[in-house]
């Protein structure tokens, strides 16, 4: 009896690796294969015209934060490198922020809906972000162009009498970054509102709160971890943000993923470019990490 | 007499909300707009025309583009639903079993890894192995692009497995049928709208991905994105904004179909 079921288990995991086999082999050959032999580049030393010499180096790693003068031979933080780290982060926290600032009431607006309409507009909220990122930053780009429509306007009103310039800048690389992310701040915050109980928000008004009062005390603490996912999902892709630093920033605001471009292209410092990926990978690691305890916590919270 | 007094109101909150879809939809409904304008300008309009389509549709290497592209998107999609498919099947609907967290995790990984740190590691990893067969052709993107959509393929797949009812199955098995016929029969059909939606959602993922192909690419390989990229550096005409309103109308018939279709399941 008990070797009947041991042998259908052993026939049940069996069917189910011969189930997973063609998704697992398609995932280890052309995405989590590829990144074991990052970490092996990240050692080696740079060929002349770009790949790599099977020589052992930690050089790579060493100037992702430090450089070597030329001629000195003085050791010194390598600033290029540092203030594009600095810029990756500033700018992907701002834009979270701003994410924040316009996602939270659209997704209250959207959840204070009656119930048949809010699928409607979460829907009109879905469709720009299942759009071509590359065309939605390009929509950016003519509209803040110099000869772009914003400048036309401003200009056929009056308001100004030479063109703005807005592309090329930090400034349109965030308004392009919060322009295609925003709806993934908006869909997490909408999931916790959705099952929000109004009651407790008139409790609040029975006991004298303020709106403000409700909806710091009531409301916010209640959908946090909405929030909470929401600003991760933001903030993550925008430090590994390529397309539109490339396209808005103009070539001389780069962010990480420009950086990274740039030692397999014009740099020709291959180990470089796998040490600075990994380097991107860790930090987003970290965020994530970071998400999931708070996130775990919370769930602690609710249950205690 | 006073408004009656609404416990949902937060002042401010609908305006911003407003402006928010306005924000949303105007750039994409210019882009749209000057495309269709009669002069090489997109910010001047000078009159309804078509001229930037006809350009475009005649443009060779938009053609070849636009071929590269769907045919890249066709079998990356089909890989990975079929991949996704099967995966579903052994994960879900099953006592816990060793291992499950490590596949879960490789399933996701593409979403967690940053873009562009893929796109590096299979320039890498690519650039040995077309040293090694001297193979240069679209089976890197394709294969490229089906990781990347495994997970997008597997989700509504998953979510649709989960809903449905294992009585049916069942019912098959005590009335003789072989775990094949079972499938064929009972399992296919019930998940069919799943699949349908996980390969529009592959589909609409591999068409649109612009980082990794940029790195995966040979030369002359360009998609529709990644052509679009490279003319951004020069003078730009209508007729990137033709390129992107019809890019741009399949994005959208694709996803509000996906969207219909897995709402039917409730």
């Amino acid at each position: 009896m008990s070797d009947l079921s041991a042998a259908r288990r052993a026939t049940e995991r069996r069917n189910r690796w011969l189930l997973l086999s063609p998704a697992l082999l398609i995932l280890i050959f052309a995405a989590a294969g590829p990144l074991l032999i990052v970490v092996v580049y990240s050692f080696l030393t740079p060929g002349d015209y770009g790949g790599v010499k099977p020589d052992f180096s930690w050089n790579a790693w060493f100037s992702v934060v430090m450089e070597r003068d030329f001629f000195t031979e003085e050791l010194t933080f390598a600033d290029a490198h540092l203030s594009i780290f600095w810029r990756s982060l500033k700018l992907s926290l701002m834009t979270t922020v701003a994410a924040f600032v316009f996602g939270f009431p659209t997704a209250y607006f959207i959840a204070t809906r009656p119930k048949r309409s809010r699928d409607a507009w979460m829907l009109l909220i879905m469709i720009p972000f299942w759009t071509n990122l590359l065309i939605r930053t390009f929509a950016i780009m003519e509209l803040i162009r110099a000869e772009g429509t914003v400048n036309t306007l401003l200009l056929w009103l009056g308001i100004i009498d030479a063109p703005i310039q807005m592309l090329f800048t930090e400034f349109s690389i965030m308004l392009g970054m919060v322009y295609v992310y925003l709806p993934l701040m908006v869909l997490p915050i909408y999931a916790s509102m959705e099952r929000f109980d109004f009651s407790l928000v008139e409790a609040g008004y029975d006991l004298y709160a303020t709106r403000w009062k409700v909806l710091s005390k009531v409301i916010f603490p209640l959908v946090k971890p909405g929030v909470i996912a929401g600003s991760i999902l933001v903030f993550v892709p925008c430090l590994g943000a390529y397309v539109t630093p490339r396209v808005l920033g103009g070539g001389k605001n780069l962010m990480l993923g420009n950086l990274i471009e740039l030692q397999f292209g014009q740099g020709r410092n291959w180990p470089l470019g796998a040490a600075l990926s990994l380097t991107l990978l860790a930090i987003v690691m970290v965020a994530l990490l970071f998400y999931v305890r708070a996130a775990g916590q919370d769930g602690e919270k609710s249950h205690g | 007499m006073a408004k009656p007094f609404d416990i949902r109101k937060q002042t401010g909150f609908t305006p911003l909300a407003i402006l928010c879809f306005v924000l949303l939809y105007l750039p994409i409904i210019l882009l749209v707009v000057y495309s269709f304008n009669a002069g090489s300008s997109i910010a001047l309009w000078e009159g309804f025309s078509l001229r930037w389509y006809a350009s475009a549709w005649e443009n060779e290497a938009v053609q070849a583009a636009t071929i590269r592209s769907v045919v890249i998107a066709s079998a990356a999609s089909a890989l990975a639903t079929t991949a996704a498919v099967l995966a579903a099947l052994a994960t879900t609907r099953v006592k816990p079993w060793r291992g499950q967290g490590a596949v879960f995790a490789l399933i996701n990984q593409p979403l967690m890894v940053p873009e562009i740190v893929t796109a590096v590691s299979l320039l890498i990893f690519f650039a040995m192995i077309k040293v090694q067969t001297g193979y240069t052709g679209l089976w890197y993107l394709i294969l490229a692009h089906a990781a990347f959509c495994i997970p997008f393929a597997y989700m509504p797949i998953r979510a649709r497995l989960q809903g449905m009812d294992l009585t049916l199955e069942q019912a098959a098995s005590d009335l003789y049928a072989t775990p094949w016929q079972t499938f064929r029969r009972i399992t296919l059909p019930q998940l069919f709208p799943g699949i349908l939606a996980g390969a529009m959602l592959a589909f609409v993922i591999s068409l649109d991905d612009v980082v990794i192909t940029e790195f995966v690419k040979s030369a002359g390989q360009d998609t529709l994105p990644t052509y679009m990229l490279g003319q951004l550096r020069r003078n730009i005409t209508p007729e990137v904004n033709a390129i992107s309103t019809a890019l741009l109308a399949a994005s959208i018939i694709l996803v509000v179909a996906f969207f219909f279709l897995s709402r039917t399941r409730k």
